[in-house]
């Protein structure tokens, strides 16, 4: 770095201190502090499509594929929502669907499991969110491959029909469980053993093939696409957190595709990879030596990292949404990046911590309650940041910001439960118990959940250009708010007193007398909860022609994406050039300046007499 | 290759470099091809893939309840009279490693942009690779014909067969997919796409030189991945 240089950005690097009285000693013209780096990457090339099939569906804008994701991730979610309501009618009023089987019951919590898990919260953060958002946030045109991230969605596509086509195949889908443990997933009696558990391991290993297709572009296009003036510590919290959860997908996903292969092998050609010798009805059938215990490893080497795929995104999500809306700076921004690092990092040392109960040696016990309850302090500091971001804030209380608080509550509520499970002694009575369902729903399920609602809320505005129906809104908020607290407070009851998850029946165990009234309960809310879900797409369909106009930054934003010459943006994002960027994104508030908000390519020229945070 | 050149940007040596490169705006990897990148990260998500095979490996070895044969004489051939332990793994191995050298040469010779030797190094390599799957191919036949199978193995664990079989299968794919990229890759060197900068087939990024030390970064990785396998199923 030549002296030169160093001045000129010492220059902007005076901390919160006003900038014309700063001091390296040279009087400071607009084109001197203004002064960025020229352009390292060359223009890139992108193809236009000019026919309907490849402007709208094979198409190579991030943007177009971000919704494609969106929508094809929101629909499997609808069915795994509708499978939801199945599974809580047999469980509230036993006998009620005529149809309903016991198979049938294990079929659909496997599917609805896998569904929401994989197909829809990785999908729609990842390649939803992430393919819309990346490129508009650090400044690109596109993404770096945009073919490659093309025949990513297409991959996933594919791997939704495999998935599907499951249902109608002999048998049915695989019904054990959506952890798969062998070996009853691939024996005879245990429903779609056949058909429905081939279908299912192809399907995921198409989706991490696509996946890994889309998230070289996730990853590609943060390091090395970004605009002028975009260091990594200017990013929005929300590539931060798509980007480390992507890195994680990469890494995670290799062992759910080994298990898939292994799990296909065992099946189609009677390897016994996970197969031990097994004593069937007085015979001994031709599998034998092998190792279940190897699986519940590969699986949760995938698995656990997989709660982080989801969760990460919606910790840089929720930080973004919750400082424009408080109209505060994020709270401890470098903080928050270096912890949602640590928790990527930490997330892949705690697997075991699913498995006390496999019967693995002690001291593994130990060690992964240990680094699992390391866990909780990065997530603490994430927690405490948004709170103090919106302490003195002037909070905005729409319903994006009341998505955001329901989703601090409801985080720290199952982060709770999550010590209680961490413990190996307190894991053990409350292990296979509604306990455990209670919190994954709320941790990794309602939470996320609440900040792809406000997020939606938040960005539609810039994929349609109007707004979506505040009061719809407020009403699609506190029923699904209260309405999830109806579900799974009364869970974690259930799972004191010993309920255990996945029975199809309690038939006359004790259970049953005390936790009748309460199933009821919970059915009738998760009922009404899944039917609050369509307030959304009808506010979706009825604002995208009649909604408020929102034309440009609705929300007083600075980061990139609300900056684009029109709105939505189009193909290539920028228009003629590419924005420079000065700050970070979290300029609001500013004392001195002449808004509340200052954006990311206000150059310091004009705000020299504010006193904006050194970024 | 030496460091290029950024404008308004010093590169330094050493951590501190690292570290000014990873605050510095735009790109990270300073001066590093998109596709270059992107292959790096690929590698090591595929590391990953190839790290839970020989895991999984390791533990099913481990729990097996029958013994595991033994690979030198598994893995023997009966040459001329006598019996030449892993005789024929160590030439696959031999010609896999040479055909790293070659390629090794056509990235050389690709960035001095000699066309015509860029090109029949990179065929080189192809043939190298060619013969590798060729005579893995014959092993495979050999140990088939001996009666092993992914679900049973006459000289001892049935899960020999079935990680052998997986996991050299699963390499050979990679190899087999290497070829085939070497070949159309040698196909574009002789036409010159590298040199005027034609568009790639289905994108719209311009051909260079950089392409083949991609596919060279591809080809030295799955060598060695080799050796570890090599290392794992044949010499332990």
């Amino acid at each position: 770095m030549s002296d030169d240089y160093e001045n000129k950005t010492g220059y902007q690097a005076q901390s919160s201190e006003t900038i014309s009285s700063g001091g390296s000693g040279r009087s400071g013209t607009a084109s001197d502090i203004d002064y960025v780096r020229p352009a390292e990457n060359a223009e890139q090339d992108l193809y236009h499509g000019h026919s309907f099939i490849t402007k709208w569906v094979f198409c190579q804008d991030a943007k177009v594929i971000g919704v494609q994701y969106f929508l094809l991730a929101t629909f499997t979610g609808v069915i795994g929502l509708i499978l939801s309501w199945l599974m809580r009618l047999q469980l509230g009023f036993p006998g009620a669907a005529g149809f309903m089987t016991a198979e049938h019951y294990y079929q659909f919590v496997t599917m609805h499991g896998m569904i929401m898990v994989v197909y829809f919260l990785t999908a729609l953060f990842l390649g939803g969110f992430g393919n819309y958002l990346i490129p508009l946030m650090v400044g690109a045109r596109d993404m770096v491959f945009p073919y490659l991230n093309m025949v990513s969605f297409w991959m996933f596509f594919i791997a939704v029909g495999v998935l599907l086509a499951s249902f109608f195949v002999p048998g049915g889908p695989t019904g054990a469980g959506w952890t798969l443990y062998p070996p009853q997933t691939i024996l005879e009696g245990t429903p779609g053993s056949g058909w429905g558990i081939l279908l299912m391991c192809i399907s995921l290993i198409l989706f991490v093939a696509g996946f890994t297709m889309g998230g070289l572009n996730y990853l590609i296009t943060i390091l090395q696409a970004r605009t002028r003036g975009m260091t990594l510590m200017r990013m929005p919290l929300t590539v931060w957190g798509i980007f480390t959860a992507t890195v994680l997908a990469m890494l995670a996903f290799p062992a759910l595709l080994v298990g898939a292969l292994m799990m296909t092998l065992d099946k189609v050609l009677a390897t016994s990879f996970f197969m031990p010798t097994i004593l069937k009805a007085g015979e001994v059938l031709e599998y034998g030596g092998g190792s279940p215990i190897l699986f519940q490893h590969l699986f949760w080497f995938f698995g656990h990292p997989e709660v982080y795929i989801v969760a990460l995104p919606a910790f840089g999500i929720v930080s973004d949404l919750i400082s424009v809306h408080s109209r505060k700076n994020i709270f401890g921004y470098r903080m928050m990046v270096w912890a949602i690092v640590v928790i990527g990092a930490l997330s892949f040392f705690v697997w075991a911590h699913h498995m006390y109960v496999s019967g693995m040696n002690p001291w593994f016990g130990f060690f992964f309650a240990t680094t699992t309850l390391i866990i909780a302090i990065p997530t603490a500091m994430k927690v405490y940041n948004w709170i103090l971001t919106l302490w003195r804030g002037n909070i905005r209380l729409n319903v994006v910001m009341l998505w955001c608080l329901g989703f601090i509550v409801t985080f720290v509520n199952g982060g709770i439960t999550g010590i209680f499970l961490g413990n190996v002694t307190v894991d053990v009575p409350l292990s296979d118990t509604y306990f455990v369902v209670a919190h994954f729903h709320m941790v990794m399920g309602i939470a996320p959940l609440m900040v792809i609602m406000g997020a939606v809320y938040h960005w539609f505005p810039l994929v349609s250009g109007r707004f979506l129906n505040e009061t719809l809104g407020k009403w699609h908020f506190w029923i699904t708010f209260l309405g999830a607290y109806s579900i799974y407070f009364p869970m974690h009851y259930l799972g004191f007193i010993g309920v255990p998850r996945r029975y199809f029946e309690m038939y006359d165990s004790p259970y049953v007398t005390s936790a009748v009234g309460m199933n009821e309960f919970i059915s009738m809310a998760a009922f009404i909860v899944g039917a609050a879900q369509f307030i959304l797409i009808y506010n979706i369909i009825k604002t995208l022609k009649t909604g408020k106009p929102a034309g440009h930054n609705p929300w007083q934003a600075n980061s990139l994406e609300w900056l684009t010459p029109s709105v939505p943006p189009e193909h290539g994002n920028w228009g003629e050039k590419l924005p420079v960027v000065h700050r970070w994104p979290y300029d609001f508030s500013v004392p001195g300046a002449k808004e509340d908000f200052i954006t990311q390519t206000t150059p310091p020229s004009e705000v020299i007499e504010t006193e904006v945070e050194k970024t | 290759m030496s460091d290029p050149k950024i404008e308004g940007f010093e590169l330094k040596p050493g951590f501190k470099g690292m570290a000014k490169d990873t605050g510095s705006d735009q790109t990270m990897f300073k001066g590093v091809h998109w596709g270059k990148a992107m292959m790096w990260i690929f590698l090591l998500s595929d590391t990953f893939i190839f790290s839970c095979f020989l895991i999984s490996y390791m533990k099913g070895r481990g729990s097996t309840l029958i013994d595991w044969p033994n690979p030198s004489e598994v893995f023997g051939l009966h040459v001329g009279g006598v019996d030449v332990p892993l005789l024929l793994i160590a030439i696959m191995t031999f010609v896999l490693i040479t055909s790293s050298g070659t390629m090794a040469l056509a990235v050389k010779y690709g960035y001095e942009k000699n066309r015509k030797m860029c090109g029949w190094l990179i065929l080189a390599t192809a043939i190298g690779g060619l013969t590798f799957v060729g005579m893995q191919a014959f092993e495979w036949s050999k140990l088939i014909s001996e009666g092993v199978r992914p679900w049973e193995n006459p000289f001892g664990a049935p899960q020999f067969g079935s990680f052998f079989f997986m996991i050299t299968g699963f390499h050979g794919t990679h190899v087999t997919f290497g070829v085939i990229f070497l070949f159309i890759y040698a196909y574009k060197t002789f036409k010159g796409h590298y040199d005027e900068g034609k568009r790639g087939w289905f994108t719209t990024m311009k051909g260079d030189y950089v392409e083949i030390e991609i596919l060279g970064l591809y080809w030295h990785f799955v060598d060695l991945v080799w050796v570890f396998i090599f290392a794992f199923f044949y010499l332990w």
